[in-house]
């Protein structure tokens, strides 16, 4: 093959290659990595009341450090990923075996569990404040028949986190079934019929054959599950408003608060960037991790 | 082409459609919050139909944007894009804060005549408290409120206590609340004496309580606060002693959102809440509701509370003047009267009480004149230079309080050192 030939080859595949990447590219420097990079711009200054910036990445490391709300957020923050992305994942996987078997009343079963994802969090949150509620909510009801004496759940600090967790569990499973199942679906039947024939026992064929199987699967909702613990915070500004005094706030919330509530750009960006950095470092590990662990065939 | 075609014949049109109207109209966009229930944005709407009719010349487009923090956000975000917001209805407490920002400008700028002198100078002194800094006012008064007691009169009857007499002092209030518990058969509470909301807005309610040992939150200007006085540390252990020691109202905190179902439902027979809420009480209870002013201890009292109309710093003056003249249109004795009669918020001048409506709704429902008659012993809201963080830290300090994770001196001291360092942060910038 002649050189030029070659070269407008590799030119053209080039030129091709890039034109391909551009619409992701461009959406993704528009809202992930302009925002990502003018935040951590921001974080760098602090603006005062005449409107003034100055710099101040020094100041606003320092507050960081000496603001107990923030490591409150912080502690919440993985108490609720370490709780709610297990917790979610276990209860979907269970979901999503149950209704991949045959027998009646399977789609109805199946719609119920999903109906959960359909809802907006802010309408969930506004239906799970009544049934909170002390007196006159539906748990404390159910409760007293069996003579217990329910708590005040949002209003208490020893409960709220805990509130607002069972919330997002409640409303995450569904959505993550969906992917179980599908995924469940996709085992191919004669692979089933063998696997029956070699280990009769449920369990074992559960853990040796149907797991291994999903764990691609398991590795997308997992990832999925604690991008969702620290990005999902919409219930907060229904239900506690991340008190009582600040017993579940979370650091997205805080983020919200700190820049629309509060004004102050700059300590929300500094934020931000631990934000960033958190789920960077989950991120990074994750894959690591799925390096070694998830078959993909 | 074709499509170009299209387009142009159709803007053609909508310009044709439009054009009558075009030569001379002014677009006014003016942002709005609701907090309480009810379907309270058709009533707004209509006010705003209303002015419309009678300025032709002017066009409003209203939008509700939420509750206050929603309403800031958005208003200022669509300045920030470039788009004109003329005025917006915002928390009154925000005053220091948008001015020093620049983005307001005071309503003196366009008084001009007598009469606008007048329709300034007409409103309760008690609502411009939180409108006015250096002479300039930069809020007039909207939808403002004060916090009352609203209590179930059957159960005052079934508890063997006089209906026409709420409790006036804090003493009063603790055992008229204690005679009120009901419980079960195995001990459990079925009624409560009373609740005060402790989520939402716990500084404002802490506000009455701080007026009624005396004492103010902060100094007028905004630049210096009063949370750990031995008065103060008294109002909040009085608060938690209703949980804790005299038993009369739930421990924890007590949430805002769903108060008033608890009220309506009897889970409580007296309640603190704001006036915006007492139309939808009135529709709602199965049973006889009184309002009371709060009982007082050194003195009676309560903050006020609730939005103002800002004039923003945007558009050009021309809209700002149509601006004016919608604010004086929606201030006016009968809009007030109107809106106050739909949510129970207070009407804002003495001239909206002498209006026809407002004295015959006052006489089916008397509840409605409480508000009015507490303004004579209300005071200013917490207000201060960075209020988001300050308030903040003033809620943080109560919920610990009532929650029991720390004692109301600790909480309070805490506070007020926080706030000190957040208002010196403030005032070197």
């Amino acid at each position: 093959m002649p050189n030029t030939l070659l070269n407008s080859m590799r030119s053209s595949n080039f030129a091709f290659a890039w034109m391909l990447l551009l619409p992701a590219m461009v959406l993704l420097s528009c809202f992930t990595y302009f925002p990502a990079f003018s935040a951590f711009y921001n974080s760098l200054f602090a603006t005062d009341f005449s409107g003034a910036r100055h710099f101040a990445l020094q100041d606003n490391l320092l507050d960081l450090y000496y603001d107990p709300v923030f490591w409150r957020a912080l502690t919440n923050n993985l108490w609720y990923a370490l709780i709610t992305v297990p917790a979610s994942m276990i209860l979907a996987l269970v979901m999503a075996l149950w209704v991949n078997e045959k027998f009646l009343g399977r789609s109805l079963l199946r719609l119920s569990f999903f109906l959960p994802t359909m809802l907006p969090m802010v309408a969930a949150a506004n239906i799970w404040m009544f049934f909170y509620s002390p007196n006159i909510g539906l748990f404390n009801r159910v409760l007293a028949v069996f003579g217990i004496q329910g708590a005040n759940w949002l209003g208490d600090p020893s409960t709220a986190l805990w509130a607002t967790m069972l919330l997002a569990i409640w409303k995450e499973a569904g959505f993550f079934m969906i992917f179980y199942l599908a995924a469940l679906q996709a085992i191919p039947s004669e692979l089933n019929d063998a696997a029956r024939l070699e280990a009769p026992g449920y369990f074992y064929r559960l853990r040796r054959f149907i797991l291994p199987l999903l764990g691609p699967t398991t590795l997308f909702v997992f990832i999925n599950a604690v991008i969702h613990a620290f990005k999902v915070v919409d219930h907060l500004f229904i239900l506690t408003k991340g008190g009582p005094n600040n017993a579940s706030t979370l650091l997205l919330y805080y983020i919200y608060e700190t820049a629309f509530a509060f004004f102050d750009a700059g300590y929300a960006a500094i934020l931000t960037m631990v934000l960033l950095l958190l789920l960077g470092l989950c991120s990074a590990i994750q894959f690591a991790l799925s390096h070694k662990r998830v078959h993909y065939r | 082409m074709k499509l170009n075609k299209y387009a142009s014949t159709l803007s053609l049109l909508a310009g044709l459609a439009a054009a009558p109207a075009l030569a001379e109209t002014t677009e006014l966009t003016m942002y709005y919050p609701i907090s309480v229930g009810g379907p309270l944005t058709q009533v707004v709407d209509g006010m705003v139909d209303e002015f419309e009719a009678a300025n032709p010349d002017v066009n409003v487009t209203a939008i509700y944007a939420g509750n206050y923090d929603d309403t800031r956000v958005k208003a200022l975000a669509a300045i920030n894009a470039g788009e004109a917001v003329q005025t917006s209805v915002m928390f009154s407490i925000d005053m220091l804060e948008l001015q020093s920002r620049g983005v307001i400008r005071p309503f003196n700028d366009f008084v001009k005549t007598e009469e606008d002198q007048q329709w300034l100078d007409s409103f309760y002194p008690a609502l411009m408290e939180n409108g006015q800094l250096d002479g300039q006012t930069y809020g007039i008064p909207f939808q403002r409120s004060t916090i009352v007691m609203f209590y179930n009169k059957d159960a005052f009857r079934e508890a063997g206590l006089d209906p026409e007499k709420a409790p006036t002092t804090w003493a009063e209030m603790a055992d008229v609340a204690s005679k009120l518990v009901k419980k079960n058969g195995s001990g459990e509470t079925e009624r409560w004496g009373l609740m005060v909301p402790s989520t939402g807005y716990p500084y404002w309610m802490f506000g009455a309580f701080a007026k009624q040992q005396g004492e103010t939150l902060m100094n007028q200007a905004g630049t210096e606060v009063n949370f750990n006085s031995p008065k103060m540390v008294e109002a909040l252990q009085y608060w938690r002693d209703l949980g804790d020691k005299y038993q009369v109202m739930p421990t924890g905190t007590i949430e805002w959102g769903t108060l008033r179902q608890e009220f309506l439902e009897q889970n409580t027979a007296m309640m603190w809440h704001t006036t915006g809420n007492l139309t939808a009480v009135m529709q709602q209870a199965s049973f006889d509701v009184g309002v009371a002013q709060l009982p007082g201890n050194v003195e009676p009292g309560s903050p006020t509370g609730g939005g103002n109309f800002y004039l923003m710093n945007s558009g050009s003056e021309a809209e700002q003047e149509a601006a004016f003249r919608l604010v004086k249109f929606m201030t006016a004795p009968e809009r007030s009267a109107q809106w106050s009669i739909a949510t129970g918020y207070v009407g804002i001048s003495e001239a909206a009480y002498a209006t026809a409506d407002l004295q015959d709704y006052a006489k089916q429902v008397p509840q409605a004149l409480v508000a009015r008659d507490q303004l004579s012993v209300a005071t200013a809201e917490l207000a201060t230079y960075d209020a988001g963080r300050v308030r903040r830290v003033l809620d943080d300090a109560i919920q610990s309080t009532l929650t029991g994770q720390a004692s109301a001196e600790e909480a309070l001291n805490t506070a007020q050192s926080q706030a000190e360092r957040l208002l010196r942060r403030a005032n070197r910038g």
